[in-house]
């Protein structure tokens, strides 16, 4: 059974997963995104006596939900605010995971989490190596909201993975959906490196599935093919993965034309394997994502690809983002890279 | 008793009170104060400080008797060759750069008090993140100076593989977090691994070095905030050395040094003289005493001189004194002062001071020579650990470079390293 569910702000349709790609056999229960994080984590804690969640307003359960009933469950000294201070958030989680605690850091908004650039990239990403693997932080695991939400603007639209893949020794994951985000979450906490764990904030309401209540893994590095076709390669991840579901029917609808899409799911590293495998079939490939256009991570994409699969392409590699301007307010709805832009971009393509 | 700055409150009192607008005092949930009705700015203290702790005068002469802790002339003496091992272990790594054998290296000249008595104070099990001028710390601990030098050199028994330059020391058995570079990133991460060892009630404290000008840093305002506001059993030890490389320290900063930071962010703190072992030792005994006990951070600021270089990329003449310099090294110097008060007590005297200097160059040179002999870490080594397994993306460059190394082997210098 299909739930559709329209939003105002959501400018697409989301989809809940119907059959939960068999990631747990157990009961499950009507969860929204952020009750999903809450079940992750309260798994988490409940199994994990080292397990540690803090951050801004993480004690009243979260500017977005995300933590409500964990301090009274398992006591102020598990689930607890921090000053507000992103920098020392990530560095506290750094040093914590490093003394073998597990340590889940809530950043309030992705927009907010480049003072803890430095401690990200020069010291998580490479605590293991530098050290000849005595010490390392793979304990941690940092959270945040992402991605546009309709009126969020400059500073609370903002995906900033393709700044973290240019970082080796940490991990990057987007979920679309509350049972990809309640697996992805668990196995980030569980993967023995830092990883950072980016949850579409539009979807927290918005987007409702069967979610198990008992733990469960979706594995990292692994992409996902939601839809086989045989013409074109969609490629998204997070919110845009339902944008690229609608086109996926437009296209089949309008122009007879057969798309396959991924759901990447983990940004780095990524699984080029399955991409490229897909783009061998199809020839052509359409990557999408908010973030803006140049240097962004659709273009990392885009060069594997054509070295891998040159001779397989039938047009050259389509990049529909953001535009390379700050994430605007009023004009959201013409900034962001709706289902219209892909779908033109899917018939240029066809027609190449 | 160390004259510890005290909080004007038992840290009780410092939480909201409960709301009561029929009293005459301030309600307001940020501070509990009282008012006052004229108008009046408190001036920053920086003509008389935060007064320095000292046991021995610059003679070694103990100053006040219930401050000597008395320790056993087999632990003095220990203090004593420490500090000289050290330094010697200084001079020819310094020299070993200078003659293209290392690449890089910072001295400890001066600072060796603050290394040996912060270090003889805590327990072995207490974890050390320290910034990269502790080198005593960790010898101390006993790290055994073919690791130093194998560091230094990036030979294949370096602990650390290799990755980094000299002097990025660290142990996992010794409990001494590896050096990185970059500065204060160690302040924030001492807090959460504080908290960590908190919650295990193992007994331990974390104690976080680094030096005045680091404190600068954002890193260190959110080391101290957070240490303070989540309670964790951690000793904050700054290094005052007067210098940021060039940077003199009234160039770094407008108040009165570190230690007057610390009351600010509800620190216990404490301004000691860096050069007396013996007051550096005292500081972090007690400090680490009640920061296990009452799980609340401490701020031991020590004072005393860098009279090295900053590096070997550094000529300091460019920016001080010889003069200045010498000052610290005959009238102030932590060594020469322990060797008084171990002279007074006829502990030590020429003939151990010439037989000593004697078995420690050799120790230092012959862990040298075997260091220069080793061959470098296997290449392989340059691509694992970045993620805890090896990942396609990795092994996939990493195939490819020994395919290009093979086809270009004359250019890459493969008789440096193990096969």
């Amino acid at each position: 059974m299909n739930d559709y569910l329209f939003k105002r702000v959501l400018t697409c349709v989301f989809i809940a997963d119907t059959h939960c790609m068999n990631v747990s056999a157990g009961p499950t229960q009507k969860m929204n995104l952020f009750q999903s994080v809450t079940s992750a984590l309260d798994n988490t804690l409940a199994g994990d006596p080292t397990a540690v969640i803090f951050g801004e307003d993480v004690a009243f359960g979260g500017v977005f939900r995300c933590t409500v009933g964990l301090r009274d469950k398992y006591g102020k000294d598990r689930v607890f605010n921090t000053p507000l201070c992103e920098q020392g958030i990530v560095g506290f989680g750094i040093g914590a995971a490093a003394a073998g605690a597990t340590a889940i850091a809530e950043i309030q908004f992705a927009d907010y989490i480049y003072p803890a650039f430095d401690q990200i990239v020069n010291e998580a990403a490479k605590y293991r190596y530098r050290s000849g693997n005595m010490f390392d932080c793979g304990k941690l695991t940092i959270r945040a909201p992402w991605g546009c939400v309709g009126h969020g603007s400059i500073y609370h639209s903002q995906c900033p993975e393709a700044f973290f893949t240019h970082c080796p020794g940490i991990k990057i994951v987007v979920p679309r959906g509350p049972v990809q985000a309640k697996g992805l979450l668990l196995s980030c906490i569980a993967d023995q490196n830092p990883c950072i764990f980016f949850e579409p904030k539009i979807l927290y309401r918005a987007a409702v599935e069967q979610v198990p209540t008992e733990a469960y893994q979706i594995p990292l590095s692994q992409a996902e093919v939601l839809q086989e076709g045989s013409d074109l390669t969609l490629v998204a991840w997070g919110t845009q993965v339902h944008v690229l579901k609608e086109v996926a029917a437009m296209a089949q609808e309008k122009l007879g034309v057969s798309c396959e899409l991924i759901d990447l799911r983990t940004i780095l590293p990524w699984d080029t394997e399955t991409v490229c495998k897909s783009v061998v079939k199809t020839g052509r490939l359409l990557i999408s994502h908010e973030a803006p256009v140049t240097g962004g991570f659709a273009a990392e994409i885009s060069s594997t690809v054509q070295e891998e699969c040159f001779l397989n392409l039938e047009a050259p590699i389509s990049r529909v983002c953001g535009y390379d301007t700050p994430f605007p307010h009023i004009f959201e709805p013409f900034y962001i890279p709706d289902k219209w832009k892909c779908f033109e971009a899917v018939k240029r393509m066809i027609n190449y | 008793m160390a004259h510890i700055t005290s909080k004007p409150k038992q840290r009780g009192a410092l939480r909201q009170q409960p709301f009561d607008s029929s009293a005459e005092k301030p309600q307001f949930p940020g501070a509990s104060a009282e008012f006052i009705d004229h108008l009046e700015f408190i001036q920053p203290n920086v003509i008389s400080g935060i007064p320095v702790y000292r046991v021995m005068d610059r003679q070694g002469q103990i100053i006040n008797p219930s401050e000597d802790p008395k320790l056993s002339k087999e632990m003095v003496l220990n203090f004593y060759q420490k500090m000289t091992l050290l330094n010697t272990m200084d001079r020819i790594l310094y020299e070993s750069q200078r003659q293209g054998r290392i690449s890089f290296y910072m001295t400890n000249y001066g600072e060796e008090g603050t290394h040996i008595g912060s270090a003889a104070a805590l327990e072995p099990t207490d974890l050390v993140f320290g910034q990269y001028r502790e080198a005593g710390v960790l010898m101390y601990r006993g790290f055994p100076l073919d690791l130093f030098m194998a560091q230094c050199y990036a030979n294949a028994d370096d602990l650390g593989k290799g990755r980094q330059m000299p002097v990025h020391y660290g142990c996992k058995d010794l409990n001494f977090v590896t050096i990185s570079s970059p500065l204060a990133t160690q302040l924030p991460q001492a807090a959460g691994a504080a908290y960590a060892v908190k919650r295990e009630n193992s007994n331990r404290v974390v104690v976080c070095y680094f030096g005045e000008g680091a404190a600068s840093e954002g890193d260190a305002h959110a080391g101290f905030n957070f240490s303070a506001t989540l309670e964790c059993p951690l000793i904050f030890f700054c290094r005052n050395n007067g210098y940021a490389i060039s940077t003199p320290t009234n160039e770094q900063y407008r108040g009165d040094g570190i230690a007057a930071r610390g009351p600010g962010y509800g620190l216990m703190s404490i301004r000691v003289d860096g050069n007396d072992v013996f007051a550096v030792y005292n500081a972090t005994k007690e400090a680490r005493r009640r920061a296990v006990a009452e799980n609340q951070p401490f701020l031991i600021e020590a004072m005393t001189y860098r009279i090295g270089h900053h590096s070997t990329s550094d000529d300091s003449s460019a920016y001080r004194s010889v003069d200045e310099v010498n000052y610290w090294d005959k009238q102030d110097h932590p060594i020469s002062r322990l060797r008084h008060y171990m002279t007074a007590r006829d502990w030590w005297g020429e003939d151990e001071e010439k037989a000593w200097r004697k078995q420690s160059r050799k120790l230092v040179m012959e862990a040298f020579e075997r260091a220069e002999r080793r061959l470098k870490p296997n290449p392989e080594l340059l691509f694992t650990d970045v993620y805890d397994e090896m990942i396609p993306p990795i092994a996939k460059q990493r195939d490819a470079m020994w395919r290009h190394i093979q086809q270009y082997k004359e250019h890459y210098p493969l008789d440096l390293y193990e096969k």
